[in-house]
């Protein structure tokens, strides 16, 4: 397992990163903490001309508390997600799913950005970043774009970035109080692909009533996914086992899961769909409520 | 203040500080002057012929210095070596490159030769191959009927050999049944997955035209022989070193094309050439195990008692044989019997070409299967018969007072007593307690099991030399013929040789892997090292230490049967102010001046030991949660109560129980080697080849019995202890956890998947 030989390049500016993309287009890769892309190289499934490096780009690093959101630069590690105050006090689900990513010395390199840059559907931080109706941005050769996060996954290792674009932060909104979250991933083993993954966040008014839910799923579709039904069928609603039933039905329904020699049948991941979402709202509601770990 | 007795106490790893600082050297440190780097085009078809190969692109490349394909080596190289050929079987001609058609992926093509190994992985991709595609065939039942693809066209079917035998009166014992219980199991294919994978380094020394070969195996005297036949080159001038090796699991006990190409390649062209594998190469090429599917019928009594059995034994072989491949399947039928005295079996083992790697040994080789066939049995007929699991396990027990125990399938097993040890693995689970949370649990929609799995395993196949010197200064130099690769034989081997010399145990240096200075032997397997390679050290010690008494008492002026040997000295019993040191002694060994009249001159020799078979045991214990809504399985509890004869050093023993119980867990949960319908490795890297983690293995709680073997050193062995008994106490549990769904379980791994669809199957009805 030898990678094909590349060009090497490290920018110090995330101006000249994107100078170096937009020349060499195609025949150019972003490297970022390179979990995802280095085993591709390995496998040759990947075979850039050029690499590009991220990792010696000032100011990409970093959680920021500003005003109603958290700010959180694309170079981040895992790692430092799991461990932050900030991220804890206020996105607890983040931590928490960042520390169900692969193992210690996958999160102490690998980055949000370049997680959800990979457009992987099995990787974590798209569903989290969905039930946390959170926002990318971009910048590029022009002026910075910044979107929602379900308009950034287009498919399976595509996301929506044009040429010479780099996805260079995370925004998550500040949930209000009274909220809670879970991601929950079901896996083989710990560090494989998730078969299946869910996060959902909620917020209650004072009576239980859902004034929020975001719920994404994880491995269940092409890219992560939005479970628009799941989290109409709570708002307005007292979250309770029979709304979360449905809600976990709806969840079930709107998977679009497919079949994996490995990790189960379509059926048996849509199965998981209902079964995660309806532990994720659960433990969600716990905690939104002062409960729950 | 020096140890007096080693054996027996948990002596630290004399390998330990080398590895552990990273100093030591594994194959790929090997670095000589003007080495060359080979690699290796595998075929990623299952079953093609070969067309064309076109090597022209890949020559030119900068930095390749040769390419040769299956047609160039032909006539100089090959074919592989087979040595366990059963009665009337099909063993097809195995040339290490492929020569007109591939039969699995990952099977060898073309190799190319580079200045660095970056190079020719490069040059690989400029090889253009024009295959042919041909039918594959990947599942041993789909190969035995009629009209599946011939994995060998000459042959009228794919078949390898057949081999059925009734061993007793097997009608009678049916006859005589209250009931016939059946079940069908199938033990998944598995990958050894040797943290170290595999590689060669050869090189030709003109002067002394040895060809020197350093190979990451666990056989280096068996490879001599096989690369001196597959070269056609004597053997006394090939020399086998292994290096530090990292693991082998029965992975690196056979004959590879690569080593022979390798060295083949060196004399060619002149030049040292190194080989190193990738972990890709590893889970398609190098040798699976398991793949078994059994279909059991049992003859009982209604009181539990079982009297006979069916078995029909479908073993995948794979492609080709390699050395050891057809003994699997046999050994694993003729253990089927475990701990039970039956009064007959009906075995009907098959052995099936597929258009897949070979299987062959891997930790357990047979004795995994075949105790997973029984005690899985043995837990089917408990359930149907309403008898709890460890008293069906009591009325079947062979007694302590039966031993040596003549097998209906004719082994004898040495020295035993399974109630015992089943009994300290119920005590130590708290049995009746965990039966009763079990109950209670059941009551708030929880699913805990609860599986046993007593078993006895065979080992001591192969005989070991051992060559001792105590050199003039009195330090101990021990060569032995067994090939440890993790195991800690160096410390265990020193601990014997020191308590026989009454010498500390660092003045004691075992030597193992290099077949220039160490008479011939089997190498590391089978559970054999300590016994077979002991006894011989052993042996050779007490020659020496008798050599060295007769000098002693000489000079001191005392009968040899005086004296004694401890702390270093040499005393006589009575008078311990009369004495001599060790050192002194083997001084005046070496000294014509001093040494008594008519001894020969020297403190060395060698010995070969030949062991009887040996039959450790031992009973193990899991205790599970399982899921029914997403099928997923947590292992509470695990009980491993092992008895491996007498223990030289239990920490070691502690270390070897850990790791085969690992590997089983492994296999019970989470390990598949899988291919698709059409022969395609899904299971290629180590991201879907999944290997149990930290996370997955529980605290274990481990215990032993000691029932002496009769040998020397009493010992049994233990290397293959955890891999062979555990799994099937874990699916034991599984099944049942799930009684309330009554579902069979009769594949492994239990994953998630699988289990979620047995549970809803069910409750579909």
């Amino acid at each position: 397992m030898y990678v094909r030989s590349f060009q090497y390049l490290a920018p110090k500016t995330v101006k000249e990163a994107v100078t170096l993309l937009n020349k060499l287009g195609g025949e150019a890769k972003v490297i970022a903490g390179g979990q995802s892309l280095v085993p591709l190289m390995k496998l040759r499934l990947a075979t850039p001309s050029y690499l590009i490096d991220l990792n010696r780009v000032k100011g990409l690093d970093y959680i920021k508390d500003q005003k109603n959101r958290i700010l959180i630069g694309a170079l981040t590690r895992h790692a430092a997600i799991e461990n932050s105050d900030l991220i804890k006090e206020h996105v607890p689900i983040m931590a928490e799913a960042a520390s169900h990513i692969a193992d210690p010395q996958v999160r102490n390199l690998g980055t949000i950005g370049g997680s959800l840059a990979h457009c992987d559907p099995a990787g974590d931080w798209g569903a989290v970043v969905i039930a946390l109706n959170g926002e990318v941005k971009i910048t590029g050769p022009r002026k910075d774009r910044v979107m929602k996060i379900d308009d950034f996954f287009i498919d399976t290792y595509q996301p929506n970035l044009k040429k010479g674009e780099i996805l260079t932060e995370v925004r998550i909104p500040k949930p209000q109080p009274n909220s809670g979250g879970a991601y929950l991933k079901l896996e083989r083993r710990a560090g494989d692909f998730a078969t299946a993954g869910v996060a959902a966040q909620l917020t209650l008014d004072v009576d239980g009533v859902c004034r929020y839910a975001g719920i994404g799923l994880t491995a269940l579709g092409p890219t992560s996914l939005r479970a628009r039904k799941a989290e109409k069928t709570l708002l307005g609603r007292k979250v309770d086992d029979n709304s979360i039933e449905e809600a976990a039905e709806a969840a079930a329904e709107e998977s679009k899961p497919t079949d994996d020699p490995l990790r189960g049948s379509a059926e048996y991941k849509r199965a998981m769909a209902r079964v995660l979402t309806r532990r994720a709202l659960k433990l969600a509601l716990a905690r939104a409520t002062g409960g729950g770990a | 203040m020096m140890q007096t007795q080693y054996v027996g106490s948990p002596v630290k790893r004399k390998e330990d500080p080398r590895l552990i600082k990273g100093e030591s050297t594994y194959l790929d440190d090997i670095k000589l002057p003007g080495m060359l780097y080979a690699a290796f085009l595998r075929s990623s078809y299952p079953h093609a012929k070969i067309k064309r190969i076109d090597v022209s692109q890949a020559l030119t490349l900068e930095g390749v210095v040769a390419v040769y394909t299956g047609k160039d080596l032909k006539d100089a190289v090959g074919p592989l070596v087979v040595e366990s050929i059963n009665r009337g079987s099909k063993v097809p001609s195995h040339y290490p490159l492929a020569v007109d058609e591939v039969k699995f992926v990952g099977e060898p093509v073309a190799v190319v030769v580079a200045e660095d190994r970056y190079v020719a992985k490069d040059a690989l991709e400029r090889i253009i191959v024009e295959y042919e595609p041909l039918p594959a065939v990947v599942d041993p039942e789909k190969a035995l009927e009629d009209e599946a693809p011939k994995v060998h066209e000459d042959y009228e079917d794919n078949v390898c050999f057949r081999w059925k035998k009734a061993f007793g009166d097997v009608e009678q014992s049916f006859s005589n049944a209250d009931e016939v219980i059946e079940a069908r199991f199938r033990i998944q294919r598995l990958a050894p997955t040797a943290m170290e994978p595999r590689g060669v380094v050869a090189h030709y020394d003109a002067l002394n035209r040895i060809l020197t070969i350093w190979s990451s195996t666990q056989f280096p005297h068996k490879l001599r022989t096989w690369v001196a036949t597959s070269l056609n080159w004597p053997e006394n001038r090939i020399r086998v070193i292994t290096p530090e090796v990292g693991g082998g699991f029965g992975s690196k006990l056979n004959h590879y094309p690569e080593e022979v190409v390798i060295p083949y390649l060196a004399v060619k062209l002149g030049r040292p050439v190194k080989w190193f594998e990738e972990r890709r190469e590893n889970l398609q090429a190098t040798t699976h195990g398991r793949d078994m599917i059994a279909y059991v019928k049992a003859a009982v009594k209604r009181d539990g008692k079982i009297l006979g059995l069916k078995v029909r034994l479908i073993a995948d072989l794979g492609a080709y044989n390699y050395v050891y491949t057809q003994d699997n399947p046999l050994v694993a039928a003729r253990m089927i019997p475990g701990c039970y005295k039956l009064e007959s079996i009906e075995l009907d083992v098959v052995g099936v070409f597929t258009n897949k790697i070979a299987t062959d040994a891997y930790r357990g080789a047979g004795r995994p299967e075949a105790s997973y066939i029984i005690e899985r049995t043995v837990d089917r007929i408990a359930r149907k018969l309403g008898i709890d699991p460890a008293e069906i396990r009591r009325r079947n027990f062979i007694q302590p007072s039966e031993f040596p125990y003549k097998t209906v399938t004719k082994f004898v097993y040495d020295t035993g007593n399974y109630e015992a040890a089943l009994n300290k693995a119920l005590e130590l689970l708290k049995y009746s307690e965990v039966r009763a949370e079990q109950e209670r649990l059941r009551g708030e929609g929880r699913y805990i099991g609860v599986g046993l799995s007593s078993f006895v395993e065979v080992c001591n196949f192969s005989y070991q030399s051992a060559s001792v010197r105590v050199e003039p200064t009195g330090k101990v130099l021990v060569f032995t013929s067994t090939s440890p690769h993790g195991q800690g034989e160096e410390t265990a081997f020193a601990q014997i040789v020191a308590d026989v010399f009454g010498v500390d145990m660092d003045s004691v240096q075992v030597i193992h892997g290099d077949t220039l200075a160490i008479p011939y032997g089997w190498g590391t397997a089978g559970s054999w090292t300590l016994t077979s390679g002991g006894n011989a050290i052993l042996k050779a010690c007490k020659e020496i230490r008798e050599k060295m008494l007769k000098i002693a008492a000489a000079k001191l002026e005392a009968r040899p049967e005086d004296l004694e040997m401890r702390e270093g000295r040499i005393f006589v019993k009575d008078a311990p102010d009369k004495s001599l040191s060790f050192e002194e002694v083997a001084g005046i060994a070496y000294d014509p001046e001093s040494i008594p009249e008519g001894m020969e001159i020297g403190l060395a020799t060698t010995s070969f030991y030949v062991p009887n078979l040996t039959f450790p045991f031992g009973a193990y214990a899991a205790v599970v949660e399982v899921f029914p809504e997403s099928g997923e399985v947590k292992l509470l509890k695990l009980v491993l109560v092992n008895d491996v004869g007498k223990v030289v050093n239990p920490m070691l023993v502690e270390g070897q129980v850990h790791g085969g119980a690992a590997q089983a867990i492994g296999q019970a949960i989470y390990e598949e080697i899988a291919y698709t319908e059409d022969g395609v490795l899904l299971t290629d890297t180590l991201s879907e080849y999944l290997i149990p983690t930290a996370v997955e293995i529980p605290w274990m709680i481990t215990d032993r019995t000691e029932t002496p073997a009769p040998n020397p050193l009493g010992t049994k062995g233990v290397g293959e202890m955890g891999a062979i008994g555990l799994a099937q106490a874990i699916v034991n549990a599984v099944e049942d956890a799930l009684t309330p769904f009554d579902v069979k379980i009769e594949d492994t791994p239990v994953t998630p998947a699988y289990l979620w669809k047995l549970v809803n199957a069910e409750k579909k009805e």
